[in-house]
Order: structure tokens, then sequence, then C-alpha cells
């Protein structure tokens, strides 16, 4: 739990002499790697943190930054059939489960590229155990999807070559993922409010929540996102609940429906009753096993979660609520 | 005189309070601690604030005023007239002097009549009484008159004063309530304020003709009302509404301007069917009342049309009473701890406010007591009568804070075991042991004030004459168990440290009609002792909605997913780099909404590398807003400009963006010292060249504009610039600064360095910085009015202006508080009187005129009642930049041939005006030597004051009588041309300043309007007539694409208004040169532009000025640079 400020405590004056000392933040965590006297100024600060994370719980604040701050540590490995100059060493990342993967990558790319020659280089792409990886999914969808109830580091294989054209689509530069980011965001807000309020945003709103997205900035991506998780109060939600949902099992690249936040009689809709709908099989019957898990983020939230809540809180930034649905592990 | 943004503080202002002891405490909005008013040896038991004064009831059951002193005095004018009959020096003694005032200076008579002197001793003439009197005696004037006048002042400031009773008809029965409201009535003048005041028989009345020169008001009136009255509350505006005994409420209609006591009144039923109101507050919007049962109510649907409302809204909290003050805050003592809790969150959208947060901060009356609780609570046992004799003495509590009233009200209720109370009183082990105490204790009882302050018992006032105080520690038994219950936790509270318990006081009553405070106010009152900070988690309620299943679910397994997946994995690298430089320090911000102050805030620079590799950063300020951490950002790629704003308060800076240009209204910051300020502005516009992807000199193409401080900046155009029909909004322009002091920038021999000034060591080129030196003087004003009495003095009128001012009169400038304008300037000499003003002075340096503001002259007549000298001190600025001077005329105006027609051209034609109005034309000047050889004198008839070259080498210039002459043939060949055409001014005006584009000729004359010469042709280049452009122009620059900017005044932006604003003419063609409307850019302060520079589009163009010329060049072999500061320029105010 961390208020806004230490998400600032990361560098601090440290003694008269003007020199610079950094303090590192890794997944919302402050790392306390630093020298006495910062230790002391963050200690301060921290017990204020505290003070306020407990009168802010109400607002359930911490959970979006939980959520943002999701990190897979994932190791990549080069395909073995690349023709490479010397062998090609692992590289270890921390992804975050939040973003895409063609946005993070720009250091296996260098990596990698350094033990290749320039006429073998084409466009780079991911797979994982044989399935290649859709950069346009978010990368946690990606991993609770394939690779849930593995062994950490997440392997993923780097491809340079045999584009797999009919599974991927081509990601030439980041203006695509930013076009396909942002459609995401206008397509859960036609949802939400009609698209009004994704309309009335200026130019560089839009850019700040891709900016925001793309440097990893928690306040500023949140800045604006705010004004799409706004609701009339009246009507205790949404109109319609951005969602997909995705199968490991299905051809179908995803379930999305309209579906709405509460009943006619204002009675709020929980996650149970969304899957009662959409993939009733996931909702496990009074004496059976269960069958299938209900995965957002890498965490399993009770059925009786008003999806609301969930939409809210639990969305990824393109404002998409991604539930995967997997085959409950056997043992 | 003194420009730029004054350093702002918001006046404090006071709350006012009463403890349960009757004693009055003050807290200060800038202050933490409650201040008792030391004056008061009368205990009071209700106190109505406002602004300026604070009325109180004491228990003496007089009504009390107390003014606040002020600057400004409170003063009477008596008038009388003598005539034949009377005499009225011999008819006034001191004995009709009013309670309260006393004289200020003797009679004296009025020598004015009609706004002049009579100069016979003030006689005025008529035929008979009464009639139309004039200053002249003639034939048929047969009686006189003249009029004598006399100030009094009220004296009784700061000091509770007596109201003195009626001596004609004495009230009834003694005051229970007042409540003064009305000062916002619309259209009201100024100072006047409604008093309302309730007896105990409960009647209600009014006091009337209460304003700002008679403090006091005349008298009472009654008010008829349909019921027995025992409250009454009255807003700042038109609301005023009262509670009956029976627990309704009254609400008074038709309050207005011509009538402040209003019509007739109308009755509103209690918030609750079975409980009746026993308090209600109003502000301008709102109504807050509170039940027999402590409840808070809000009155939904209040305006100035509906004073009635439509209906009630419970709200959070248990009150004894509550106030409504300034701007609808509001304020309540709480029934729990009897604190004084604050509305947080009242803004005009939610006048209903979010939280109570209690007023927590000690008294400076809170002493002795620690010690006597110690000794006395091992003695809690032992019981003390009415009379103790026991020490500690306690302090007898006078005032409840529910007060006569809510008792008697629960008397009504038949809470007999309440009033039973009256005779009980518990010990604290009894307390403890379950507090059924009732009819158990011994009668008549009473406390000390620290284990009252532990016990937290309901007071009630029963007998004020007696001061016979009966306690009723016991609850009444409908809430006996909560009240036990915080009893009892506030006595362990007691037990482990009995200074702290005693440190928390009981309020009775409070007042917030002189506070100013608002939701935006940052106030020190909320966090101080752990005591506090104890009884607020008390009052805040858990909601049980945060406990639920699911939501701890996710919080857990989020918490497992990081320590799964990340934290054995820390050693990885982040895929998103944030390795950003973050510089922080803490600033004051000059905030964007009202009450616009400096707040305090922390200001971070973030920079980091963009995914092209492009250095980007973004700006931070973090303040707090409602307790509430928040910021505000700004892309550094976004800033358009930095400038420092010096001054002698602050030292502050200005950044705009595209979007604050337009709003005309920067952020503004200011850093503790002048080097932290420069510090900052240096690093933050590296950060923004480096964003922008700029660096090393200025080009040729340039555009320049100087502030009025002498601050120059520097643009470099794209080509979109002049493009037409759609250019680059020059609200988007980006400017940098460049060291140096300049007042304007067209000839100036720039050296090809850059930087300079703040930047230095930073980003300087280390060649071709030069010092540069500017002196100036400042000017204050001493003011003088003469009086009767003592001839002139340095005492004038309440209304008149500072007697050491500015020009203006508004501004105070005394010799020891006049700053040179910036830090950067240091005095040289010390104060003169300067002889040469304009209007000419006596020999003492003196200027008379019959009032000020007016017309001054150098000699006194008998008009005149008023006069000034003008004192002058010589300050000096050093600085360094790019700028080389030219020896050895001083220069007031240079211009070059902007764009020439050849490719290369031997020498470029320069003409300048000195600083005596000389017409000089330099020679030699090419782009090798920019400097020239020598000056050619061109003879004229007067002295001028304005000068341009332009296309076709015309010259223009502008004569010191304000009209315009056009230079004939002028050639490369005939440098100087062969002589003067006169060309008359627009019609009654006098034209200032001229610039000369490719074709087209502007001027700007002295009222601030822009003219266009029309038809101007090769054949006939003096053209036809002038065609008005625009007003508000203080200075044009044509460029050689026939590009027209201006510094345009009175720019209107969507917050607030600039002045000096850098402005473009859009839609200027070849077909149409006058263009069609303005385009505004950075603004306001500034004072000069040149876009001579600037001729993007010309393909064959090969220098274009000065500046280009040796710009271009990456070292000029002579450079030089010309000095043209106006000795004693007066800074534009903006």
């Amino acid at each position: 739990m961390l208020c806004d400020w230490c998400r600032y405590v990361r560098v601090q004056l440290n003694d008269n002499t003007g020199a610079f000392s950094f303090l590192t933040i890794a997944g919302g965590l402050i790392r306390t790697q630093h020298k006495s006297n910062v230790c002391s100024f963050v200690t301060r600060r921290h017990s204020l943190c505290a003070t306020w994370s407990y009168r802010s719980m109400a607002d359930d604040k911490d959970v979006l930054r939980d959520v943002w701050f999701g990190r897979i540590p994932t190791c990549f490995t080069l395909n073995q059939d690349e023709i490479t100059e010397r062998e090609a060493e692992p590289f270890y990342l921390l992804l975050p489960r939040v973003s895409y993967l063609t946005l993070v990558t720009d250091k296996v790319k260098k990596h990698f590229h350094k033990v290749m020659r320039q006429e073998d280089l084409e466009e780079m792409w991911f797979e994982y155990e044989g399935t290649p990886l859709k950069w346009h999914y978010p990368i946690g969808v990606l991993f609770d999807l394939h690779a849930s109830n593995t062994a950490l580091p997440w392997s993923i294989t780097v491809h340079f070559k045999d584009f797999p054209e009919q599974d991927l689509l081509h990601c030439p530069s980041n203006s695509v993922i930013e076009a396909h980011f942002m459609s995401s965001i206008k397509e859960a807000d036609a949802l939400k409010h009609k698209g009004q309020v994704v309309n009335e945003m200026q130019k560089k709103d839009h850019k700040q929540l891709w900016m925001g997205l793309q440097n990893d900035k928690f306040d500023q991506f949140w800045a604006m996102n705010r004004k799409l998780m706004e609701y009339p109060t009246e009507e205790g939600g949404f109109r319609y609940l951005p969602f997909r949902i995705y199968q490991t099992m299905s051809d179908r690249p995803f379930i999305q429906k309209l579906f709405r936040p509460a009943t006619p009689d204002g009675h709020a809709h929980t996650l149970g009753d969304l899957l009662k709908e959409m993939f009733p099989a996931a909702i496990p019957q009074d004496d059976e096993q269960m069958k299938y898990q209900v995965i957002i983020h890498g965490i399993e939230p009770m059925l009786e979660t008003p999806i609301q809540w969930l939409s809210e809180h639990l969305s990824h930034p393109d404002n998409f609520l991604h539930i995967c649905i997997i085959p409950a592990p056997n043992d | 005189m003194r420009t730029g943004i004054k350093g702002c503080t918001m006046p404090s202002s006071l709350l006012w309070a009463v403890d349960v002891y009757g004693r009055v405490y003050s807290l200060s909005t800038a202050g933490q601690q409650w201040e008792q008013c030391r004056d008061a040896q009368l205990e009071f038991k209700r106190v109505t604030a406002v602004q300026q004064c604070c009325w109180g009831i004491a228990c003496d059951h007089q009504i009390y005023l107390n003014v606040h002193a002020s600057d400004v005095p409170i003063r009477y004018q008596e008038e009388t007239y003598e005539n034949q009959r009377w005499n009225p020096v011999d008819g006034f003694s001191e004995r009709l002097l009013p309670k309260n005032w006393e004289w200020e200076a003797d009679w004296y008579v009025d020598e004015n009549f009609g706004g002049e002197p009579t100069e016979k001793g003030g006689w005025t003439y008529a035929i008979d009484f009464p009639a139309s009197y004039t200053k002249d005696k003639k034939w048929n004037s047969c009686v006189r008159r003249r009029r004598w006048i006399r100030y009094r002042r009220y004296k009784a400031r700061d000091t509770w004063a007596k109201i003195p009773s009626e001596e004609v008809r004495p009230l009834p029965d003694p005051f229970n309530d007042i409540s003064c409201g009305g000062w916002e009535i619309s259209d009201e003048r100024q100072g006047r304020l409604s008093l309302w005041a309730v007896s105990l028989q409960g009647k209600v009345w009014f006091r009337d003709g209460i304003h700002h020169q008679n403090p006091e008001g005349w008298g009472w009136e009654e008010v008829q009302v349909p019921g027995e009255v025992v409250q009454i509350s009255c807003g700042p505006g038109d609301l005023l509404w009262a509670v009956l005994w029976e627990g309704q409420l009254l609400v008074r209609e038709g309050i207005g301007r011509d009538c402040p006591q209003g019509f007739s009144w109308v009755v509103v039923e209690s918030p609750s069917s079975e409980v009746g109101a026993i308090h209600v507050t109003v502000g301008v919007n709102v109504v807050w009342a509170v039940t027999k049962d402590h409840k808070v109510w809000f009155r939904r649907g209040i305006n100035s049309h509906n004073p009635c409302g439509s209906g009630w809204i419970g709200m959070v909290g248990e009150m004894v009473m509550m106030n409504v003050g300034l701007n609808d805050q509001v304020w309540g003592i709480s029934r729990e701890d009897r604190a004084v809790y604050f509305r947080q969150g009242v803004t005009a959208s939610e006048l209903s406010g979010k939280a109570w947060k209690a007023v927590s901060v000690p008294r400076d009356g809170d002493r002795s007591h620690s010690s006597a609780s110690t000794s006395s609570l091992p003695s809690a046992g032992c019981f003390f009568s009415g009379e103790p004799e026991d020490a500690p003495k306690p302090r007898i509590p006078k005032v409840t804070s529910d007060s006569f009233i809510s008792e008697l009200v629960s008397d009504r209720e038949s809470q007999v075991g309440r009033r039973e109370g009256g005779a009980a009183v518990a010990s604290i082990q009894e307390e403890e042991q379950g507090g059924e105490q009732e009819g158990t204790a011994p009668p008549a009882l009473v406390l000390s004030p620290s284990q009252s302050g532990n016990q937290d018992p309901q007071w009630s006032n029963v007998d004020l004459e007696e001061a016979q105080t009966h306690l009723a520690v016991g609850p009444p038994s409908d809430t006996a168990e909560t009240c036990s219950l915080s009893s009892v936790a506030t006595y362990n509270l007691g037990l482990e440290d009995p200074y702290g318990s005693d440190e928390h006081p009981l309020w009775a009553w409070v007042s917030g009609g002189g506070c100013t405070v608002d939701s935006h106010t940052q106030l020190n009152w909320f966090n101080s002792s752990g005591i506090s900070s104890s009884v607020q988690a008390m009052s805040l309620s858990i909601t049980p909605a945060q406990t639920a299943a699911w939501r701890k679910q996710i919080f857990e397994q989020l918490s497992e997913r990081s320590k799964r997946e990340i934290e054995n994995f820390k050693h990885y690298e982040q895929a998103i780099e944030q390795s950003v430089w973050v510089k922080k320090g803490t600033m004051q911000w000059w905030r964007d909404w009202k009450p616009h102050k400096w707040v305090d805030v922390r200001f971070a620079l973030e920079q980091f590398s963009g995914t092209d590799g492009n250095k980007d950063g973004i700006l931070f300020i973090y303040y707090t807003f409602n307790e509430e951490k928040k910021y505000l950002h700004a892309f550094v790629n976004e800033v358009t400009i930095l400038v420092p704003v010096l001054n002698d308060a602050k030292h502050t800076f200005a950044i705009y963006t595209a979007d604050r240009t337009k709003q005309r209204w920067p952020i503004r910051l200011a850093a503790s010292t002048e080097l932290e300020m420069y510090d900052w502005l240096a690093l933050l516009s590296v950060s923004c060249c480096d964003s922008r992807g700029i660096q090393g000199p200025p080009s040729k193409q340039a555009i320049w504009s100087v502030t009025c401080k002498g601050d120059i900046f520097v643009s470099d155009p794209w080509p979109s610039l002049e493009a037409s029909p759609y250019p680059m909004p020059c609200d988007q322009m980006f400017w940098r600064q460049i060291g140096g002091h300049l007042r304007t920038v067209e000839s100036w021999a720039y050296t090809g360095g850059y930087g300079g000034g703040f930047s230095q060591g930073l980003a300087s080129s280390t060649d071709n910085i030069y010092t540069q030196t500017d002196v100036k003087s400042v000017y204050i004003y001493e003011n003088q009015r003469w009086n009767p009495v003592t001839g002139y003095t340095n005492r004038g009128l309440p209304t008149d202006r500072y007697m050491w001012s500015d020009a203006s009169g508004l501004q105070e400038c005394t010799k020891t508080n006049t700053k040179p304008p910036s830090p950067h300037w240091t005095w040289v000499s010390d104060w003169t009187i300067d002889y040469g003003v304009s209007g000419g002075t006596d020999r003492e340096g003196w200027q008379y005129a019959a009032d000020f503001p007016a017309s001054y002259h150098g000699n006194k007549t008998l008009k005149d009642f008023v006069r000034r000298r003008r004192w002058a001190r010589k300050c000096k600025l050093t600085t360094t930049g790019p700028w080389q001077e030219v020896p050895p005329i001083a220069l007031s105006d240079v211009t070059l041939l902007p764009c020439m027609a050849l490719a290369k051209m031997e020498h470029v034609p320069l003409w300048a005006i000195s600083n005596k109005g000389d017409v000089l034309c330099r020679l030699g000047v090419t782009t090798e030597s920019p400097a020239g050889t020598s000056w050619l004198h061109v003879g004229t008839d007067q002295p001028f004051k304005s000068i341009s070259i332009g296309g076709a080498h015309q010259v223009w210039a502008i004569a010191r009588d304000g009209s315009a002459f056009y230079r004939g043939s002028v050639s490369a060949q005939n440098p100087a041309g062969d002589c003067w055409y006169h060309i008359p001014s627009p019609p009654r005006q006098k034209l200032k300043q001229v610039s000369v584009g490719r074709t087209s000729v502007y001027t700007v004359d002295e009222n601030g309007n822009l003219w266009y010469r029309q038809g101007l042709t090769p054949s006939y280049p003096q053209g036809s007539t002038w065609d008005h452009i625009s007003n508000n122009v203080r200075k044009v620059s044509a460029g050689p694409l026939d590009q027209v900017w201006i510094i345009a005044d009175k720019v209107q932006g969507s917050h607030s208004l600039s002045c000096g604003t850098v402005c473009h003419r859009l839609g200027v063609q070849p077909m149409e040169p006058k263009g069609q409307s303005w385009d505004y850019g950075i603004g306001g302060g500034w004072d000069h532009i040149t876009v001579r520079g600037n001729s993007l589009e010309a393909v064959r163009f090969s220098m274009s000025a000065l500046t280009d010329s040796t710009a271009g060049r990456s070292a000029p072999r002579s450079p030089l640079a010309l000095r043209s500061q106006e000795m004693n320029g007066n800074a534009v105010g903006c």
C-alpha cells in the first residue's frame, strides 16, 4: 500500500553537497538500498503513508496500484532454429502485466540482435510452448491463459523468422499498439457511456492515457482514466460492462456480449451472474469438483464479487475486464 | 512604478468561541492557538462575530461590542451651520459626545463650497433663510452662514464596550440571544449590519442604524413574533431564521435593502416530528438546524427566492449548537466532547460539506490546571459545595452550550431526571461503577474544572444572576449508556495524562461570522495533540462494506500474487525503464482557484528518455487540497516559455504552456532564494530545449522580444508561422531567454554567443558574453494635504492616497520600503528631490493641485489643497549577455533594413535616433563589420523619437510632436537620402512609433491606436491616408514579409486579462496587407518585439538584420553593440 507521495520518494537529495541519491521502486515497493540519512527520510514519510492508507482504505486505490504494478518475471530464449553468430544468452525481464509484449520488449530485441546477422532480422514474435503469443492481448492475459500454473519465470521463445501470419497481427511500430489500445478504450467507453466520455476528451488527454501506459506512469494514466470510470450515481454503474472472457480450449478468440452491471430492479450483478450467463460451466455445481479456474490479473475473485466493482478496479488500462477461464489443475 | 506580482498574503481573520466558563477566545486563521480575549473581565454567554467586530451578551445581560482596530479610524463628521442668531462654538461641549467616542480636533470652518474655496472665512450668502446660498456677497445678501465641521472618532476599539442601554425606553427583560448579519443585503451600502436579539421573554428586537461610521447603531426596535422565540440567526444576506419554544422554526420574509427588518414570518416545522428544534443557523444559501436530540439537519432548496427551502436532510454528527460563517462554512460544538468542529468540504456546489473535523489547538490560557488536576484527582471523591473553599478553586460554569434555552426546552419535555440532576451530582468513581447516579448523589455540588473536563458532563445553566450553578453530571436517561461510556473512556485517558485531557477545552458557543475560510483554505487547526486525534478517530464511523469477504479475498490474493510473481525476481530488469532523473524542491505556488494566494508546494522535475531517444520531462507540483494530496503537472515539451518575474517580495517565475497562454494564467512559482530560482530556471530551460531538440544560438530568422523588465526572449520561427491561411498559432511558439537587459532589440549587435545571465556555467558559450550595465531612477512621491490648522501636513484624509506613494497613489512607497525593481538592481545613490518634473516645481520641489489626483503645477495658489514632490534614487543593474556596447552615443531607437533585394549587399542601411532626438545614419555597416565605421548626422527641424527603414529603402520616422516624416530619395547609393516629407498624423493623435515592412508602413499613436498607411505606391511613397487597424496597441513590428506583430494591451484570456501581449496579425496577404484579425501569443508584461529577422519565406534572403548577420557567424570578427537604454526608462506597468 503506497500513497501518492511514496511513488515519488524514489529520489531525494541525500546530503548537503547537492548530489542525488536514488531510491527505486519495484512493483510498487520501495527498495531500501540507500544511505542511512535518506532511509530515515523515507521512514518518516512512511509513517505518514500508514496513516493515509488507513484513512483511504475505502477508495480501493490500492487495488488499482497493485493491478498496475503487477509484473511477470520472464525468461526470453532465442528459438534454436535461428541462425546466430554466437550463442544467445537468455534474457530476463520483469514484464508489466497490463502492458503489451511488443511495447516492452525493445531490450529483448536489442539483446538478440547483437548475436544475429543483420540480414536475418525480421519482425520479432514470441511463442510459448508452441503457441504464438498475440501481442494485442495484455501480457497478464497471455500469462494467465497459457502459463498460469507453471513455474516462474515464464519462459518465452523469441523468433525472428517464419512469422505466423494466420495467428498474429504485425506490429511494425508502437503507433500500431497505440491505435489498438485507443480503439479498445473507445470501444469500452462506447459500452460504458455510449462513448461520450472518450469523445469529450481532447487529443492530449488521449495521449496522456497512452503515454501513461507506455512509460508506466500510474498517476499520469489514472488522472485521466478516472473520468472513464465515472458513472451517474443514480444508475449504480456503467451502461454495459466492457468485458472479455478468454478460454484456452476454444477457437473463439473471446466471449464479449452486452451485460448490465445490475438487474432492472437495481440488484447488483456479481461475477457469478456474469459467468452463469456467459460460461455456465465455470460455476461449480453443488457436489462436483471445480472444473475451471476463473482468473483475473492472476487472482481468482470470489463469485460474489460485484461485477461493477471488478470493472472499476480490475480492468486493464484498455478499460476491459479480461477474464481467463482455464481448466482446473487435476491434482 | 514597482511592477510585477506583488507578494500577497491573505489577511487573517478570527473564529470566536466561548467556553463553558464564559471566557471568550478567538482563533486566527493564521494562528494555531485560541487567544483569550484579554479585555474581558466579564463572562459572556453568546457572541456573534462579523469581520469588523464581534457582539456579545455578557452575563450581566448587557450587550457589548468589540470593534477590531484597523488602520482606518472610524470617524463621524458632525456639522453645524453658524448664522446670525446662533453661535455653535458655544453651543457644543464635550457633554454632547457619545460614550465610546472622542473628538478628533477642534471645530473648524468649512472653507469649501461646492468644490471651490470661499476665501471669505467660509461664509456663504443668501437673501433670506432658507434659500440657496452663493459664495459671493451681493447687494441683496441679507443673511449669511458658514458650516463648522468637527470629527469625532470611535475610541473603544479592540475592547468590549458596553452598548448604552436605552435611555428613553428601557428594555423589559434581558437579552438571551443575539445574531449579527445582513452585510450582504443586495446593494446595501458598505458597513451596514443587521443585529437581531432575543429577550428572555421570547421577544425579538432589531437594532437600527448600525454602519461603519456608527458601529453601535441607534436603538432597538421590537419586531412582532407569532410565538416565543428562543434563538435567532441572521445570515450575511437576506436569510433570517428563528426557533420557537415549541420547536418550530420561523423564517423572515421580505428582508431587503429597503426593509432590513423584513415584513412577515413563515412557520417551518421542525425536522423531526417527535423532537423539536432547539437551534438554527443560517448563511447566505444554507440553513442548518439542531433538534433537541442533538441531531443535525440541513435544509434543502434554500435560495434568495425561497428562504424557506424545501425539506430537511439528516446529517451525521451530534451537535449542541452550530454556526454558519462566511462562505457558508459551518462550525459546530459536538455533543460528545464539546470540541469545536469544522465542516469540511463545504463548497458552493456542495453546501452540505463532507465531514466534521475537530479543531484541536491549545489555548493560550491553558495553565495551572494541570497541576491542579493532579491534586484534585485523588480528591475527586470529596465534594464541596457551591461556595467552595478547597483549593484549587473551581471556576463556576456560567454558560452552557445548549444554554438556558435547551435546558428550559428539555424541561418542557419533562425530562425530569435531568432536572433533578440540577441537584444531583456524581463522583467519578460512581461514574465508573455504572453511571446509575441520579438521585443518589448529594445535591448542589460542583466539580473542579479538571474533573469536569474528564467527565464531559452536560452543563446546564440555571441562574445567571446568582451565579449559582447546578450541575447535571448524569446524562439524560435516554443517552445514559453512550455518555457514560465516553466519559469513562475520557477518564482513563485522563488518568494516563491528566494534562492532556485538561487541554481539551469545553466549548459553549462558536461564531464563524468573521472567519474567512472556504473549502480551499489551509488551516493549521486540525493536527496538534494526541488527544484531538483520538477524539477524531472516535467520531469517525467505519463502514461495514469494507469488511466484505470478497474484498478481503481480493486484497489477500493480490498481495499473494505480488509475493509469488515479484518477490523472488526483484533482481530482474524492469521492462520499462524508470531511470528517471528527478529534481525536487519546495516552492510556493500561486494557486489556480480563488482566493488566489501563495501556497507551499513541492515541486519536481522528472526527466526521462522518451522512446524515440529524445529527452523529455514532466513538471509536478504537489499540493494539498482539503487535506488530500494532489498534483498538477505539465509536460516539459509543452512548456512555451519560462519567465522570471522578479520583485522585491518574492523570487518568482512563470511557466506557460499554450493552454496557459490562452488562459492568460501561467503556473506561477516562487522559490525561497534567488539562487534557487535561477538554478531551477536554468535546469528547466535546458530541459525545455532538450525536449524540443533546440541547441546553439538562435537562427537568423529569430523573433526577439523584450519584457518590461528588460528580459530578452527569442523564438526560432517555424516556416508555418507566417503560412497563410493557417499559420501556426502564436501561443505555441517556444521562447527561450537570452541573457542581457535591453529595451529594444533590433540593431543590437548580437555577438553570436548564447546563454549568459542566469544560465551562466550551464549552457553559455564562453565567448562573446559581455558585461552590460544599466542605470535608472526609481521614483516615489511624497503627498501632503493642506488643512486649516496646521497648513500642509503629511496627514491626509482617510480617503486620501498614501502620504508616500507611487505616481498613481495606489501603492504605498516609502523611502525605506521602496526597493530596486528587482534583486538584480542595486542602489547607487541616496534619495534626492527631483526638480525635473513636468509641470514644474517650487524651490522645495513641491507641485500643487486642488485635489488628488489632478494636474499639478509648480506654484502654490489659493485653490490648492494638496501638494506632492518626487524623490528619485538611482539604481544600477549589471548583467551579462551576448551584447556589446557601442560607444559613445546613447540611442533611443535604431533600425536596419530588414530584407535585402540583392543577395550580396555592400552596405546595410542602419538608421538610429540618439537620446537627444538627432537622426543618425550609420555608414559602413557590413556583415563583416557590423558595427560600421561612422555616424552621419541627418538634419531635422525637431527632435525625432522613432525611425524605421523598410523594403526599397523606405525610411519613416516620427517626430517628437507626434507627426510622421518620410525620407526621400534614400537608396544604396545615397544612404542618407535628401529631404524629409512631413506626413500629418491621424486627426487628434500623436504618433509615437513606426515600423516599415517590405511595403507596408504601420504606426502606433500615444493612445494605443495602430494605423496603417494607405495608398503607398512606388511613385508616391508617402501614401495618402492613415487607416485605423486596432486599439490597445503598445508597439508594432512589421517584418520583411509584411507580417505584422504587435504588443497589445488588455488581452482577455479565459482566466484573466493580460497587458503587454505578443500578437500576430492573421490574414495578411499581398492583396490584403492590413490582415483580418489577431492571434494572441505570450504575455503579459511584454514591451517590445521584432520580427524583422524572420523572412523564412524569402528564398533570396542573405541577411536581414544586424542581429542575424552576426548571429549566423560562428565567431564575428569585430563584434560590438549599440547601447540605447533610455536613461530613467520607466518600466511599463504590467
